[in-house]
């Protein structure tokens, strides 16, 4: 007999969850790229271009093929096609193909039977370069003797972005107060703490493929490996081991894992390619250095009348995400505020420096660092408090934005007052004493863009759950954990649909032999598409067991009550345990998988507007707004971070341990870029290309991060959740220099705000006050 | 030039023949299989591959495997004793102090060296401990709470 008391069902949504490969990253077993080995694995090294813009007039590899314990020797000769990350724009070459745009581009690779033969032999490959004159700054290359670094593009523009929505017009006419500003923000890096690498292993008697890359996205690798090999995509299996972070670096496919997999071709062996620290800087693909000109017409009440606004993004030597990433640049100036006119202008340009690509925040990073800052700069002017701007100019969900973004769940209002109130903002605020201040700031980000890259009208995500007469329950998914937490909440969302412990699951994820498909961990994507699928399973899988319990227990499915580990027919019925079901539900059909679906609506697809509306396009925005507390060291001008309030609108928090991670790991990264992170090119050369001269904020001067989760339930999210992992990283940029104007009187444009940039900020102002002070007494 | 190593690693002796150029970082995840210590840079810029050297934080990156003679060396791997994570390794897990989980090892390290020295540290004293550490994905907020976790843990422990 089964005593069961008062069975309920066991809930795991809203419940702080350690993440499920949790334990194995704290015991060093968490198997990562350069951690796999075999005692025939080869070592890869990569010859890279000393040149920032030449043709590569000859190549002999012949002294290098030669050498006594090389295996393999790759060029361009054996790439099969091109590459790219997205299908319109693919024009990079696992290894360079004639010519070379960057310095540190690959130009061929080696695979030897240890460092030093490889070393040795890369240094025997002969290349002869005819140099080419080379572009380093946007304006550099858009001038108009600069020869193009790709035919197909005129004036080395990538892509030139313009839209004129509402009337602007008429909206700055209107305005009260018509300010501009122009801002420069470095090119930062995503840094992630694993260098990249990917583990090789060609079956020459099968003519097959087996790879682990350190990749976000492991089935771009596996399209691209397709492409690049020229051979069949069911040829090849990508098995994502650990992935040391990712921030959108690992998005796109990397040379590294296309090389290492051409190698192991070639040597008919295992290959493993591990980039060092310098290597994975030039391999770059993180945020482009940015210039943004924007006027803004504001009423006295504060309301926004008019948006104009242009960005020139250096993108570096190759498409790569440019397209995107320029258009999305433009795009969310919406569906955070009531925006009723903005016009924009921009402009992606190719640069002979490492190419950029997504990196957290994916373009909307530096446009919302000039909007909040310079809306900031006129509430002081209009005598306004910083809250009252944003309160003036609020949404009320459900709507569409100018440009057809959908806005279905709203809670930035709850976040302003979250922050406002957390800080106590309205008490301390100007009372802090001398070079002490606070500043805030507004962001949002898009729960996936809601068509993908690759758009073959498959559904965007599928969910495989298994269960067999153990009674555990396998989900299998695509969806590449990157620490992020996606294959925790993909089982909680599956265990509370089920009702049942998480301990009951068990998740296997991205490997394409067994796994279902998945677009991958970027713009913040699997928490809603994936946990939404795993629901779509889980109702699946129980609506099979409720019928099995049916069965047994001789009552209507529909009478059948559902506690996770019992289904019963009514209170007084003692019930069946889950394995009791899931023997009935085994009889006569054998081991069940079921499979779940998510797909997004049309009306998300974003809007056609202009060229490239879709870009923004998403079921559901994030909301954060954020209170910044800064020291200023007024004779050194260094600036120190006290505290930082966040509050982050993600629906539902599934696991509210998971998204204070995120939170804080989203503002911490912000700060990064705001106050010390900056890659430093000479004649195109990265010089700031380790841990050290590219400065991330260590424990030491990284502040407490107070997060408070604000839950504007989303109709349409898994248990009404959003994202959680990129929103808030934007508003510290203009939360940071707002705290600063409010400490020492003068606001900075240029980013990151190191030391020296605000010296020189503080000493004119000290000369402006003398002047004036002169101006005064003679007066 | 090689050299006979004589050294115990994780409590247990062993010999090998290495390099006298050989990395401890390299020695231990090549020759010894180790591979809980972690290579996140091109030499002490990032604290990943942190290590004890009789029982102090060591970059195993900067140091030559063949200095070790003799000595203690504590990785990662050797940490949790019959199957149980550590009062740490209980921290960074459930406190979430790791994400992506690259730099964890080194981190724990660190901060083992440290409760090991301070079983009671400040605030102030945590990150002095883990200043040479970098993470990329927490902000160090939840690291903190973790170490905080671990020396609440081990305080209880011993008054129970």
């Amino acid at each position: 007999m089964n005593d069961v008391g008062n069975p309920q069902s066991v809930q795991t949504i809203g419940i702080p969850q350690p993440l499920v490969d949790g334990p194995e990253k704290a015991t060093g077993k968490a198997m990562f790229a350069a951690d796999f080995d075999t005692t025939e694995t080869l070592v890869g090294r990569i010859l890279r271009s000393p040149l920032a813009h030449a043709k590569i007039t000859a190549l002999d590899i012949s002294k290098a093929e030669t050498l006594p314990g090389v295996l393999a020797v790759v060029t361009e000769m054996d790439c099969s096609d091109n590459y790219g990350v997205l299908p319109i724009a693919m024009n990079e070459w696992a290894l360079a193909r004639n010519r070379v745009r960057y310095k540190g581009e690959p130009v061929a690779a080696v695979a030897a039977i240890d460092v030093a033969t490889a070393q040795k032999a890369v240094d025997l490959i002969e290349v002869t370069y005819e140099e080419l004159p080379a572009y380093f700054t946007a304006a550099q290359a858009r001038s108009e003797d600069a020869i193009l670094l790709h035919d197909n593009k005129p004036g080395n523009i990538e892509r030139e972005v313009e839209f004129d929505l509402g009337d602007v017009d008429e909206g700055m006419a209107a305005a009260d107060l018509v300010r501009e500003m122009k801002v420069q923000c470095a090119e930062v890096c995503q840094a992630q703490m694993e260098p990249h690498a990917a583990f090789a292993e060609w079956d020459a008697d099968r003519q097959r493929l087996t790879i682990r890359p350190s990749t976000q996205v492991p089935y771009y690798v596996h399209k691209m490996l397709a492409r690049t090999m020229g051979i069949s995509e069911s040829h090849i299996r990508v098995i994502k081991p650990h992935i040391g972070g990712g921030f959108g670096s690992r998005t796109e496919t990397l040379q590294s894992d296309l090389i290492a997999a051409l190698l192991a071709r070639k040597a008919k062996s295992t290959v493993k390619v591990v980039l060092s620290r310098e290597e994975t800087f030039l391999t770059h693909r993180g945020r482009p250095e940015t210039q943004i000109k924007m006027k803004v017409g504001m009423n006295k009440d504060g309301t926004i009348t008019a948006v104009d606004f242009e960005a020139v993004q250096r993108g570096g030597a190759y498409s790569g995400y440019g397209i995107v990433t320029i258009l999305y640049a433009g795009s969310m100036i919406y569906g955070i505020y009531d925006i009723t006119s903005a016009r924009f202008r921009g402009y992606r340009v190719l640069t002979n420096t490492p190419p950029c690509g997504a990196f957290r925040g994916h373009g909307t990073v530096k446009t919302r660092f000039a909007f909040e800052n310079l809306i900031d700069a006129m509430a002081v002017e209009l005598g306004l408090d910083p809250f009252t701007v944003r309160r003036a100019n609020l949404l009320v969900a459900p709507t569409m934005t100018e440009n057809d973004l959908l806005v279905n769940s709203y809670g930035l209002d709850q976040c302003l007052d979250w922050a406002e109130e957390a800080s106590s903002w309205k008490e301390r605020r100007g009372k802090l004493g001398p070079n002490k201040g606070l500043g805030m700031a507004c962001s949002h980000y898009i729960s996936g863009a809601s068509k993908p890259k690759h758009w073959t009208g498959e559904p965007h995500a599928t969910i495989h759950l298994r269960v067999d007469w153990d009674g555990g329950i396998t989900l299998l998914t695509g969806a590449a954990e990157i620490g992020q937490g996606s294959s925790t909440v993909i089982a909680q969302c599956a265990a509370e649909t089920l009702g049942v412990d998480m301990g009951r699951i068990r998740v296997i994820a991205s490997d394409s032999a067994v796994t279902p498909k998945d677009n991958g961990s970027y713009s913040s994507r699997v928490t809603f598409m994936v946990g939404n699928a795993s629901i779509d399973a889980a109702q699946n899988l129980k609506a099979k067991l409720v019928e099995a319990a049916a069965r047994k227990l001789e009552i209507a499915p529909e009478h059948v009550e559902c506690l996770g580990e019992i289904y019963r027919g009514g209170q007084q019925d003692q019930g069946l345990t889950f394995d009791e079901v899931v023997a009935a539900a085994l009889e006569g059909e054998g081991t069940i998988t079921v499979k779940g679906n998510y797909d997004t609506i049309p009306e998300s697809w974003g809007g056609r507007k202009y060229r490239g509306a879709a870009i923004g396009g998403t079921m559901a925005f994030s909301y954060a707004a954020q209170v910044v507390e800064v020291t200023v060291d007024p004779h050194t001008a260094a600036i120190t971070v006290d505290k930082v309030w966040v509050a982050h609108d993600c629906g539902k928090a599934l696991n509210p341990l998971a998204v204070e991670g995120q939170v804080q790991g989203s503002v911490w990264m912000g700060m990064g870029q705001a106050m010390s992170e900056e890659t430093k090119f000479h004649d195109g050369l990265p010089i700031a290309a380790n841990m050290l001269d590219y400065r991330v904020p260590t424990i030491i001067e990284s502040p407490p991060i107070d997060v408070g989760i604000i839950e504007a339930s989303d109709p349409h999210g898994p248990f009404g959740a959003k994202e959680a992992g990129e929103g808030s990283l934007s508003s510290f940029l203009p939360a940071l220099t707002n705290a600063v104007a409010d400490a020492v009187g003068v606001r900075a444009t240029e980013l990151p705000l190191t030391p020296d940039r605000l010296m020189e900020l503080l000493e004119k102002k000290a000369r402006f006050d003398n002047a004036a002070a002169a101006i005064g007494k003679v007066a | 030039m090689k050299t006979i190593l004589s050294l115990t690693i994780n409590g247990v002796e062993r010999d090998d023949v290495v390099p006298d150029n050989m990395l401890l970082v390299d020695y231990l995840r090549e020759k010894a299989g180790l591979t809980g210590t972690k290579i996140g840079c091109d030499g002490g810029e990032c604290g990943a591959c942190t290590v004890l050297i009789d029982g102090r934080p060591r970059h195993a990156c900067l140091t030559l495997s063949a200095t070790c003679n003799g000595a203690s060396v504590e990785t990662v791997d050797g940490l949790s004793r019959d199957g149980r994570l550590t009062a740490l390794q209980r921290g960074f897990n459930e406190k979430l102090g790791s994400q992506c989980g690259f730099c964890t090892p080194g981190m724990i390290m660190a901060a083992e060296g440290l409760l090991r020295r301070i079983p009671d540290p400040e605030e102030d004293e945590i990150r002095k401990a883990l200043a040479a550490n970098i993470c990329r994905c927490t902000g160090y907020v939840k690291i903190i709470e973790a170490v905080q976790f671990a020396a609440s843990e081990l305080r209880n422990g011993e008054t129970a």
